[in-house]
């Protein structure tokens, strides 16, 4: 019996699930690794640190079920996105640390570079400390002879997945929905953008090539390596929304809200990004809308590693059960400015509404509710830009098996929420994108029918209760604007 | 015998200190005060608490809380939405395997609390029950955590139907379920219905939780007489064992 193996390279960890036929998990093995602060805002990975665990995640899932390489029809890869990386082509050492996603250095450079929208028609993206094409600028700029070694094709430029596939294969590519992170490739042509590319002053010979999503890349220890998506895009694809008007929102460290396309862009006029689904080989592509939320599972982290009222994460609910409500507390967590709608990068976290009456159990309250606020403000705004209202938000990640985040998220967005049977749909996508190009599986139609609801939770709010905290949660964002000066580092 | 150690006495007071209000900090100072006693006495205390793991301080020469290493030892307690997450996995798997509902239940004083719930795969109607009651005496989920539990819950066993078990034949049952590692009901709470669970261990084998499938007997019996079918067993008791992994309660 042959199994898939996906390695998701994400924020904190690396892993590796192994997937049987049916969809189930046979394996699971994860690794941490540092999170590397230099200064407020600036996050950096060591991407050589990361390549050594995803080796031993690939060794230790296949010995923890007993299984050998040869047991493996393909390797899928999902990982987190935007995270830029570069590299010397001969020796294979990094050149500097990994600039992760959350990192907010750039934002002077971003700036610089003018109107937010200036790349959005081409890139379907703001202009945001976020994307990789300006954390490249970045090292470009900073790390002494890069440009010049770049210029003579000695180093190479990827995100995490191209990082992963060079050390894989061998092979210098990227995949159509981690390109479409960077800022520089074109929506419509699915290839770099000459303009996007002058624009952010890169030199064309790092880039990697633009392949689908699912085609064998290479092999690594005779195993094909048939499979990149990113993060989001994966768990769109494990989730199983090929059809247009299908989405899922998925809790991690964040919160991105994603819906299929179809075959065409579509621009948003409300703080969307327009942003590759995913490619399967030959096929035309399937565009995504995204909400990106920027802190959700990331709030909870904090309230337990920096407040230290919890010990674990899943306690946040145990906590937040010893009182019945927010106590009127609101928490929105603007750590690194906002993120969708809003995209406001001036703003900081607040906790507004505090009496002498909130306890700890309030405070639990109002971090997990923040995560649905959110939500909220993410599906008003793709309901807006698509003109039809979502009937039904499907949820995955860590965060859904927190029941009491799941019933208020249904609560305040007035719709059923409902979790698949498999919560790990980013490893099940990078799996099935994987599988489907070995012929593993049959076609999206035998996906499909994998997928099942694990649970459900309906919405039991008073309208004029959600209404209100609604009303009180904007207010609270107002008060997160603005408040980052010139001055300020 | 010899009379109480004043040290040990007074390291309790400074655990009690600590522990009153939770994630409470308190500064050398601040138990000094409190308790009356000298500075340099309160603080060989504290250090000597810290090497063991029963206090800690977030930086160095900053106040005091609660240790990580009390929690560990204090109870076979295991914070039940902290359980529903490590078991998300392995519970959603043992659904797909079993083609049946899983749920995952602890001890709540006489009763099984139902802290995870996979709905049966088949994308029928089903309602989340996680939170419910169920009784231990009539359930798998209940004699798996009984039989390896520290006592036998107090209060008179009602009988459901008319194979619920009588108190004899429940003793007699346990042995049995401990012996094997697994428990089943058959007909037991209702008519008609059979489950099946096994026991979830914390890194010290204690048994903290049990993992189990239910449904109507002619899904998980070969005839209605006869024990659960052996293969959904097999994937009950994968499942505890995979969750109990994830505790650190087995190796791989």
């Amino acid at each position: 019996m042959a199994y898939i193996a996906a390695i998701d390279q994400g924020t904190t960890s690396s892993r590796c699930i192994v997937f049987d036929q049916a969809g189930g998990i046979v394996s699971v093995a994860q690794r941490e690794h540092r999170q590397i602060f230099p200064k407020p805002g600036w996050v950096e990975h060591d991407a050589s640190e990361i390549w050594t665990n995803v080796q031993a995640v690939v060794r230790d899932a296949l010995s923890h079920a007993s299984l050998s390489l040869g047991d493996i029809a393909a390797f899928g890869i999902t990982n987190q996105r935007e995270t830029t990386v570069v590299w010397d082509k001969a020796t294979g050492e990094p050149v500097h640390n990994a600039i992760v996603w959350q990192d907010t250095r750039t934002d002077a450079l971003i700036r610089q570079l003018g109107d937010q929208d200036r790349f959005r028609e081409r890139s379907g993206l703001p202009l945001a400390t976020y994307f990789s094409g300006p954390k490249l600028r970045w090292l470009l700029d900073n790390v002494e002879g890069l440009r010049a070694r770049a210029e003579r094709g000695e180093v190479l430029f990827g995100t995490m997945d191209t990082w992963l596939i060079w050390n894989l294969t061998g092979r210098h590519v990227t995949d159509v929905t981690n390109a479409s992170r960077t800022m520089l490739m074109n929506l419509e042509t699915l290839d770099w953008d000459q303009e996007l590319v002058d624009a952010m002053d890169v030199p064309h010979e790092m880039l990697p090539e633009i392949r689908s999503s699912s085609e064998v890349y290479g092999t690594y220890e005779g195993v094909p390596v048939a499979s990149a998506l990113g993060d989001q895009q994966a768990a769109l694809f494990g989730q199983t929304c090929f059809e247009p008007g299908e989405g899922k929102c998925t809790y991690g460290t964040g919160a991105f809200l994603l819906i299929n396309t179809g075959d065409q862009p579509v621009h948003s006029q409300n703080g969307l990004l327009t942003t590759v689904g995913y490619k399967i080989g030959d096929e035309p592509a399937a565009y995504a809308l995204e909400g990106a939320v920027a802190v959700t599972g990331a709030l909870v982290q904090w309230f337990r590693d920096k407040i230290g009222l919890i010990s674990s994460a899943a306690e946040i609910e145990t906590l937040a059960r010893t009182v019945d409500d927010n106590g009127g507390a609101y928490f929105v967590p603007a750590f690194s400015g906002l993120f969708a709608p809003h995209w406001r990068s001036d703003a900081r976290g607040v906790i507004a509404g505090l009496t002498g009456y909130i306890s700890r159990g309030h405070l639990a309250r109002a971090v997990l509710e923040a995560s649905a606020w959110q939500t909220r403000e993410v599906v008003d705004a793709m309901n807006a830009d698509s003109g039809v209202d979502l009937t039904t938000l499907r949820v995955d990640g860590g965060m859904t098996a927190n029941n009491l985040l799941m019933q208020f998220l249904s609560d305040v967005l007035d719709v059923p929420v409902v979790r698949p049977i498999v919560a790990e749909t980013t490893c099940l996508g990078a799996a099935y994108a994987a599988g489907l190009a070995v012929g593993y599986w049959s076609g999206t139609e035998e996906l499909k029918a994998n997928w099942h609801k694990a649970a459900e939770w309906e919405p039991s709010m008073e309208p004029a209760a959600r209404a209100r905290g609604y009303r009180k949660w904007k207010k609270a964002v107002e008060r997160t604007v603005g408040w980052m000066d010139e001055d300020d580092d | 015998m010899p009379g109480p150690i004043q040290s040990i006495q007074r390291a309790a007071e400074v655990l009690k200190l600590l522990a009153h209000g939770g994630a409470h900090q308190l500064s050398v100072g601040e138990i000094a005060r409190a308790l009356d006693l000298a500075k340099p006495t309160v603080h060989g205390i504290l250090r000597t608490l810290q090497e063991v793991g029963f206090v800690e301080q977030e930086v160095e020469g900053g106040k005091y809380r609660l240790g990580a290493a009390l929690f560990q030892i204090g109870t076979s307690y295991l914070d039940g939405n902290e359980l529903r997450a490590k078991a998300l996995n392995w519970s959603d798997t043992l659904a797909m395997r079993a083609r049946e509902a899983v749920r995952i239940g602890v001890m709540h004083g006489k009763h099984v609390l139902v802290v995870h719930h996979v709905f049966r795969p088949d994308n029928s109607r089903q309602t989340l029950d996680t939170g419910a009651l169920l009784p231990w005496n009539a359930t798998a989920l209940g004699k798996a955590l009984v039989a390896f539990g520290d006592n036998w819950p107090d209060g008179d066993l009602q009988a459901f139907t008319r194979h619920t078990l009588d108190p004899e034949q429940l003793h007699a049952d346990m042995n049995v379920v401990r012996d094997r590692d697994w428990a089943y009901d058959l007909h037991e709470l209702v008519e008609g219905e059979a489950s099946v669970a096994a026991p979830i261990r914390d890194r010290r084998g204690v048994v903290v939780g049990a993992i189990g499938i239910s449904g109507p007997v002619e899904r998980l019996c070969d005839s209605p007489d006869l024990p659960p079918r052996l293969e959904l067993v097999s994937y009950v008791r994968e499942a505890a064992r995979s969750v109990s992994r994830e505790l650190g309660g087995l190796s791989w």
